[in-house]
C-alpha cells in the first residue's frame, strides 16, 4: 500500500522534507492550516494565538487531564500567500531541540485533490535527528501518564 | 535478518523504550535504571541483556561499576529510524482528511 504521508531525510543533512497528498480541495487543506479552531482539531493542542501574516505569531498549548501543561510550541510567520505557502519558524519551549524554519508549500493537483510540501530546516543534523527520535519519546511520556492516571485512580 | 528483527522486538517493549529512554542522555547503572521502575529487579537485568545483545545499549566499565548508555548510531541504523515521526504526521494529516471532508459540504450550502 502505497503511503500517504512521505518524509525524505537524507542522512547528514539539517533538514527534511515532508510530503503528503490530500483527498481535498487546495483551499480546504490551506484553511486547516490557518483556522484556529480547525489547527485545534487535527493537532491536538490548543491553539492560544494564530496571527495569519507576515511578522504575525502562533503560539500553541497542550495540557493533560490535570491541566498540567505537557506541551507548549511557538514561532513567527514569516510570510503567507493564501492557498500557496506559509513560511514559518516553530520551537518547542523548554526543549533543547532549538528552532526550525518551515517552509509549507500547498498545490492544487486536480479540482478535489491538492498537495503539502513541508521543507523543514534544523539548526544542525544532530538536532534534526533528536527531533526525528522524539515522537518516540512523546509517546513514552503520554504511557507514563496513562499509567499515572490509573494508579491514582486506584489510590 | 534475524539480528535486525531483533532490534524491532527490542524496541517494541514500553519498558525497554523507557529504558533507551533513560540512558539517552546520560549512562547509568543497573541500579540506578532499575530505581526508576516498579517491576522487579531482574526483569529489568532481562530487559538490560536484551538492549545490550541487540547493540542499543553499550556497556562501559568504570571502576567496579558497569554503565549503560545508548548506543545512537544502532538507533540510526534502523531502516525504521523515521517511521513513527512519519506515522505522527501521518495520523495529523489523516486527521485533518477526515475534519476537512465533513467541513465540505457545509460551505458549499
Amino acid at each position: 500500500m502505497e503511503q500517504k504521508t512521505k518524509i525524505n531525510a537524507e542522512d547528514g543533512k539539517q533538514e527534511l522534507v515532508i510530503t503528503r497528498e490530500f483527498d481535498l480541495p487546495l483551499e480546504l487543506v490551506f484553511k486547516a492550516f490557518v483556522e484556529p479552531r480547525i489547527v485545534e482539531q487535527w493537532m491536538g493542542t490548543k491553539v492560544l494565538k494564530l496571527e495569519n501574516k507576515k511578522h504575525g505569531s502562533w503560539q500553541f498549548e497542550t495540557s493533560d487531564a490535570q491541566g498540567n501543561v505537557v506541551f507548549r510550541a511557538n514561532g513567527v510567520i514569516h510570510e503567507l500567500v493564501p492557498d500557496q505557502k506559509i513560511t514559518r519558524t516553530f520551537e518547542m519551549e523548554g526543549t533543547p531541540f532549538g528552532v526550525q524554519l518551515e517552509l509549507l508549500k500547498f498545490e492544487q493537483l486536480t479540482n478535489d485533490t491538492s498537495k503539502l510540501t513541508m521543507h523543514v530546516i534544523y539548526e544542525s543534523v544532530a538536532q534534526r535527528d533528536q527531533v526525528l527520535q522524539l515522537p518516540f519519546a512523546q509517546g513514552i511520556n503520554m504511557a507514563h501518564n496513562r499509567l499515572q492516571n490509573i494508579v491514582s485512580n486506584l489510590k | 535478518m534475524n539480528l535486525r528483527r531483533d532490534v524491532f522486538q527490542a524496541i517494541a517493549d514500553p519498558t525497554r523504550r523507557a529504558i533507551l529512554l533513560l540512558v539517552a542522555t546520560q549512562s547509568m547503572t543497573a541500579g540506578a535504571i532499575a530505581s526508576n521502575f516498579d517491576t522487579a529487579r531482574p526483569t529489568v537485568s532481562k530487559h538490560l541483556q536484551i538492549l545490550t545483545e541487540c547493540e542499543l545499549l553499550k556497556q562501559e566499565q568504570n571502576g567496579r561499576e558497569i554503565y549503560y548508555h545508548l548506543n545512537p548510531n544502532k538507533i540510526k541504523e534502523i531502516a525504521d529510524f523515521i517511521e513513527p515521526f512519519r506515522r505522527l504526521w501521518d495520523d495529523r494529516f489523516n486527521s485533518l482528511e477526515t475534519i476537512m471532508k465533513q467541513y465540505k459540504p457545509k460551505r458549499t450550502e
